[in-house]
């Protein structure tokens, strides 16, 4: 199974004016504009489903307040031994 | 199936809708592209993460954002355009608790607001400005800005802006950084993702500033406008970062860490310090508490420039004064600073005066004829009028009021001092009125009167008009005569 993308966008068609903006921000190039139309006659971005990274650039690049959300993946709970590691790391800084 | 957390998403400071028109509640008015969407997006967040939601007031100004109180769920004023910054600088000084942002774009900042900011930035207000610069007039449809670059097509500018006939690009960053009480000038752009991260630092740092009381700061952000500019946002985007970069080069111009020394607040002197009713420092309370309430009172008092109608008003406001009364003096005069007409109100209250102007006098001071004709119909019923004749015009009546003629002028004259009739007349309004004892009167005077002669014709000025009134006959016959 390929591994899960390490972000992910969802997009609110009802906020979304179609400007295209994070489509050309996008870093991996994830998003597009859908080919159908949204009531307001705009067609608005969509994610194409796999490689976000939840970077965040989309996010700031929009103008609309509420159009894009990102998400990111967890980070797995750490296990004990990398904790100790890091731990030593810190105090040999 | 993994757990995902949002990392990005709608600031609670915007309202959840938008309740400007019913069926657009999900959508701000801006066109698609728009740079003014992404600075709120910036000023929100900042105002989330810094906590100042609850203390924020934003001032929007006239322009495209003329609607920013319908997204900021923040306190919320719309000022006149241009008029930000003034409005900005009433809300903080009233408010010094609250973080005030003042939004402006080029037409309103630099065109017809230039006196506000300028004079903001020079006193160093302790609020933020965000300049969003767009290079054109947008709400209006495309007229040129003080920002439009050399060149650029406007509405009003067809061929092209032409230095030779418009001027140059105002650089309003650089502009306000020849001033020395700003702390915090940047200008950034929204031309590309990292210059739009650079922003949203710029933005956090003007509103972190501010909450830290250092002074006034200021963000020139460089800003798309793909309709007026007729470009794609994409291409605005780029329009900026190729066309305006060059003109308004980006960078921090002021970063002062400390707020310049000094302390805003002027010494204080209380005003009976100022009157000479107290010694510096002493509690202008320990003067002379009410003994018993006075009754209040409001006059006007008119005449010619000259016959001392500013003073008598003075005297009587500053009696009220020593009185323990709140008072006050509004003075009104001509142009002409003798001869011409002038007026003042004087209101005398036991409780704090809301309004200093008086529309309806209990008492109306007519010091001649024409002030008599003026103001006697806005007398209030079972007012009085003091008339300074020994009768009313002919035909003339004030039949709401009880009018007493008191020849003050001639009085004054036989007196030795012709200007002392305005305390002729103050003497019988004190007589007719019991409003303030007639000591007080002389205690007001030694103050404003050196010479202790003229001090002595005004102590029998006053005794004379008390006596007019004493002698009077009943104003009834003389308003029917
Ligand atoms: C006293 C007054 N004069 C003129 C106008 C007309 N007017 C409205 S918005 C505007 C200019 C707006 O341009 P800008 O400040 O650059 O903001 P933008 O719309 O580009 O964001 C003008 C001149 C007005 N509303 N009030
Ligand atoms: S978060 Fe980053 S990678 Fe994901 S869609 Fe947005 S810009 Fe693309
Ligand atoms: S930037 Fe925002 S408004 Fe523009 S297409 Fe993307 S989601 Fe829609
Ligand atoms: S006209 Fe320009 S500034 Fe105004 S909303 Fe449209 S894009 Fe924005």
């Amino acid at each position: 199974m390929p591994s899960e993308p390490r972000g992910k966008v969802t997009i609110n068609s009802n906020e979304c004016k179609g400007c295209g903006l994070c489509v050309d921000a996008c870093p991996p190039k994830c998003l597009e504009l859908a080919p159908e139309l949204t009531p307001y006659g705009v067609h608005p971005a969509r994610y194409l489903g796999s490689a976000c990274t939840g970077c965040g650039i989309c996010f700031y690049a929009c103008p609309e307040p509420g159009a894009i959300t990102v998400y990111r993946m967890m980070p797995p709970p750490k296990s004990p031994a990398t904790l100790s590691q890091e731990a030593n790391r810190a105090a040999t800084l | 199936m993994s757990d995902y957390r949002v990392i990005e998403a709608k600031s609670s400071v915007f309202f959840d809708r938008y309740e400007r028109k019913p069926e657009l509640q999900q959508q701000t008015h801006y066109c698609p592209g728009c740079g003014h969407g992404v600075v709120h997006k910036l000023i929100a967040e900042a105002i989330e993460d810094l906590g100042l939601q609850d203390r924020t007031i934003l001032v929007s100004p006239v322009g495209c954002s003329v609607f920013a109180y319908y997204y900021f769920n923040t306190g919320n004023v719309q000022a006149a355009h241009g008029r930000t910054p003034a409005v900005a600088t009433a809300l903080k000084r009233s408010h010094p608790e609250s973080i005030v942002i003042g939004y402006q774009g080029d037409g309103d900042l630099a065109a017809i607001g230039m006196s506000e900011i300028v004079h903001a930035a020079n006193r160093g207000e302790k609020f933020t400005i965000f300049f969003v610069n767009n290079a054109i007039y947008g709400m209006t449809g495309g007229q040129m800005a003080p920002t439009t670059l050399v060149g650029q097509m406007s509405t009003t500018t067809p061929w092209g802006r032409r230095p030779s006939n418009e001027g140059f690009p105002l650089h309003m960053a650089e502009l306000l950084a020849t001033l020395e009480a700003p702390v915090y000038i940047e200008r950034v752009a929204l031309c590309d993702n990292k210059n739009i991260m650079r922003t949203r630092k710029a933005v956090r740092k003007a509103l972190e500033l501010q909450r830290d009381a250092a002074g006034f700061s200021f963000v020139e952000i460089l800003s798309p406008c793909p309709t007026i500019w007729k470009m794609t946002p994409a291409e605005a985007r780029n329009w900026v970062a190729e066309k305006m970069l060059p003109v308004f080069p980006l960078g921090v111009l002021r970063d002062r860490k400390l707020p310049p020394s000094g302390n805003a607040v002027p010494p204080q002197h209380s005003v009976a310090e100022l009157l000479e009713l107290a010694a510096p420092g002493e509690a202008p309370s320990t003067l002379q508490p009410p003994r018993a309430p006075l009754p209040g009172l409001a006059v006007n008092i008119a005449g010619f420039g000259g016959q001392g109608i500013l003073l008598l008003g003075q005297v009587l406001a500053e009696m009220g004064l020593r009185a323990g009364q709140e008072v006050s003096w509004l003075p009104s005069y001509g142009p002409e600073m003798r001869s011409g007409s002038a007026h003042c109100h004087v209101c005398l209250a036991n409780e704090r005066v809301g309004s200093p102007l008086v529309e309806h006098p209990q008492v109306l001071v007519a010091m001649n004829e024409p002030s008599l004709r003026k103001f006697a119909a806005q007398v209030a019923a079972d007012g009085l009028v003091l008339y300074n004749r020994d009768a009313l015009p002919a035909g003339f009546s004030v039949p709401q009021a009880r009018v007493y003629c008191v020849p003050a002028s001639e009085i004054a004259d036989r007196l030795g001092a012709a200007k002392t009739a305005n305390m002729v007349m103050l003497g019988a309004l004190l007589e007719l009125t019991h409003a303030l004892p007639a000591e007080t009167a002389l205690a007001v005077l030694q103050t404003k009167v050196r010479n202790p002669a003229l001090l002595e014709i005004n102590r029998h000025a006053l005794d004379a008009g008390a006596e007019r009134i004493r002698k009077a006959v009943p104003p009834a016959i003389l308003t029917t005569a």
